[in-house]
């Protein structure tokens, strides 16, 4: 009979060669971003202390492995810490070392010992027709492999805006048919992370939350809540020229040289819920709005198909020109009433002429 | 499609086609209706100048009116300001109003926008409280005068919802401030809210007609 049992994650911090109060930081770290009370982060330290590594999956599909360089740049917790002391990564394409036939069954090893247990990420849409012909890997769809590995799974977390809501793939006219995790996978728990690609520190703080203390609060779009609870406008440092009235015009002009608001410039702040005005990213080092373009909405969903990146968030969202359609609705405008003058004009007449006739004699 | 695409997109382009097809409807349906023949011998040849004359007069009473008309005119200034400076003076709008038809120019600061958004809304409600406590204007009003006054009133409220974020998330509001505005947009052609064309065309023709007459204006 096998007795070995799979090392803790402070265990493996030791093996590391780390001691306690390493693995002790680290959860306080952790505990910091996700904004847990101190309390919280004993109780992090203690669950984490005492839990054998859990067996991580991670599938790419219709994706560019933006989120993967994403996640690459986390810096608390690092994906170094994350996946030699935290988790234990059984599958990811291009991290692994292994490939072909050989990466395949150590996944599908993986998955049968840790069956209901393990945490698979998924990373990009998946295309659904033709039984998911658009895309294969080692001979099976990404329609058949993510049903799979969902089935086992103790919860599912979809990694940037493709997996968590189709994404670019999915964007009109969504020629492969593209989907997103949460559409097809029905009866566990998903989490989303959004963006293009999400904040490294969102992707990895979600797992440790995960593992300290199951699925997080989340939004109606399936975002934990922690870092997908305000918008990025609500946060944003450019936010008191916004109310004051002062906003950049073009991306060189004075307005933007001072910092300005970019809200004349496409910028969807407003209305994207995201943590990158906080957050920020490589450490804290800046966001998009900090390095002078307006936020894309990349979080959110459809954000492609929003009628253009520099087009302001009040401007209407027709495709094509609306002034055709209002040119006919003038010319029809002036066409019935004109008509309707017409009319009245007669009828004035007849009454007039009536008018002028002598009344019959009774 | 979300609410607030939907907003953004197909209720907002309905709206103005609805919008610009009623107003022309009724502005063509006004103008070119053949005038009463005047056989009288015309007092004053200058009748533009007696438009003219009526429309800057009647924008204050007289005199002898002005006691029992003063509350009404002051709550009626205001929300008019108010909508003015609110609908020409937030830079969304203004973006709006150029994405339609290139026309620009200079914002104000956002907080004098809000302020006057809270005036205009008080100043809405209590037009509203005194046409309900007065006997004589409760009598003259009709569905037309409640439903106009709640078409205007809801853009601006929700408006202001949303700059503050109360009551839901910003993009919900936003999208019923539109939708809001969609509707104000539908129904002015059809209302007394087509007074905003109609006020100085029919001033200037009361105007021009006084003058023929040789009546005061």
């Amino acid at each position: 009979m096998n007795t070995q049992r799979d090392p803790t994650v402070l265990e493996s911090f030791q093996q590391q060669g780390l001691s306690r109060r390493a693995f002790l930081k680290f959860c306080a770290a952790t505990a910091s971003l996700l904004a847990l009370p101190a309390a919280r982060a004993a109780e992090l330290a203690e669950k984490l202390a005492g839990m054998p590594r859990p067996t991580v999956i991670y599938l790419s599909f219709q994706e560019c492995t933006g989120c993967l360089e994403s996640l690459t740049r986390s810096f608390q917790p690092t994906l170094e810490s994350l996946i030699f002391n935290t988790i234990s990564l059984a599958y990811n394409d291009t991290l692994q070392a292994a490939a072909g036939e050989a990466a395949e069954a150590a996944r599908e090893d993986a998955m049968r010992k840790a069956w209901g247990k393990y945490v698979l990420i998924v990373d990009g849409a998946i295309p659904r027709p033709e039984d998911g012909a658009y895309c294969v890997i080692g001979g099976r769809s990404a329609l058949d492999l993510l049903r799979h590995a969902a089935e086992g799974a103790a919860a599912v977390v979809a990694v940037g805006t493709c997996a968590a809501f189709g994404g670019i793939p999915y964007a009109a006219p969504n020629p492969t048919g593209a989907a997103s995790v949460q559409d097809l996978v029905g009866d566990r728990p998903v989490i989303n992370i959004s963006g293009c690609p999400p904040i490294p520190e969102v992707i990895t703080g979600t797992i440790v939350y995960f593992l300290g203390f199951g699925v997080p609060e989340l939004d109606a779009q399936r975002r934990p809540t922690m870092f997908y609870g305000t918008t990025i406008h609500d946060r944003c440092y450019r936010r008191p020229f916004y109310d004051k009235g002062l906003f950049a015009r073009s991306f060189d002009d004075e307005g933007a040289r001072n910092g300005w608001c970019l809200y004349e410039l496409g910028c969807k702040g407003p209305v994207t819920y995201n943590s990158c005005a906080t957050m920020k990213w490589n450490d804290g080092t800046s966001f998009p709005i900090q390095s002078g373009h307006g936020c894309l909405g990349c979080s959110e969903p459809n954000f492609w198909d929003g009628g253009g990146f520099y087009r302001p968030l009040s401007s209407g969202l027709w495709h094509g020109g609306i002034g055709e359609g209002l040119g006919v609705a003038a010319v029809a405008g002036v066409a019935i009433g004109g008509a309707a003058a017409v009319a009245a004009r007669q009828r004035q007449k007849r009454t007039t002429e009536a008018g002028k006739k002598p009344p019959e004699a009774p | 499609m979300d609410l607030l695409s939907f907003a953004r997109g197909p209720a907002l382009q309905w709206a103005l086609v609805i919008f610009v097809l009623g107003s022309l409807w009724r502005l063509a349906g006004i103008l070119l209706l053949r005038r009463k023949p005047d056989y009288t011998e015309p007092r004053s040849r200058a009748t533009w100048r007696g438009a003219l004359k009526l429309i800057v007069t009647r924008t204050w009473s007289r005199r002898e009116f002005r006691a029992s008309t003063a509350f009404g005119q002051s709550l009626g200034y205001v929300f008019h300001i108010g909508l003015v400076v609110v609908v020409f003076g937030f830079v969304p709008h203004i973006l709006f109003i150029h994405s339609l038809t290139g026309l620009q120019w200079p914002g104000l600061p956002s907080s004098i926008v809000y302020v006057s958004g809270a005036l205009t809304v008080a100043a809405l409600v209590a037009a509203l409280v005194r046409r309900l406590s007065n006997p004589v204007l409760r009598l003259l009003s009709n569905f037309d005068d409640y439903f106009s006054w709640l078409v205007t009133v809801t853009p601006v409220i929700t408006g202001l919802l949303a700059v503050a974020h109360l009551g839901a998330r910003y993009e919900t509001l936003l999208a019923v401030h539109i939708l809001s505005v969609c509707l104000l947009l539908a129904w002015l052609p059809f209302g007394k809210l087509m007074h905003v064309f109609l006020v100085f065309i029919s001033r200037g023709t009361t105007g021009a007609l006084f003058a023929r007459k040789g009546a005061s204006t």
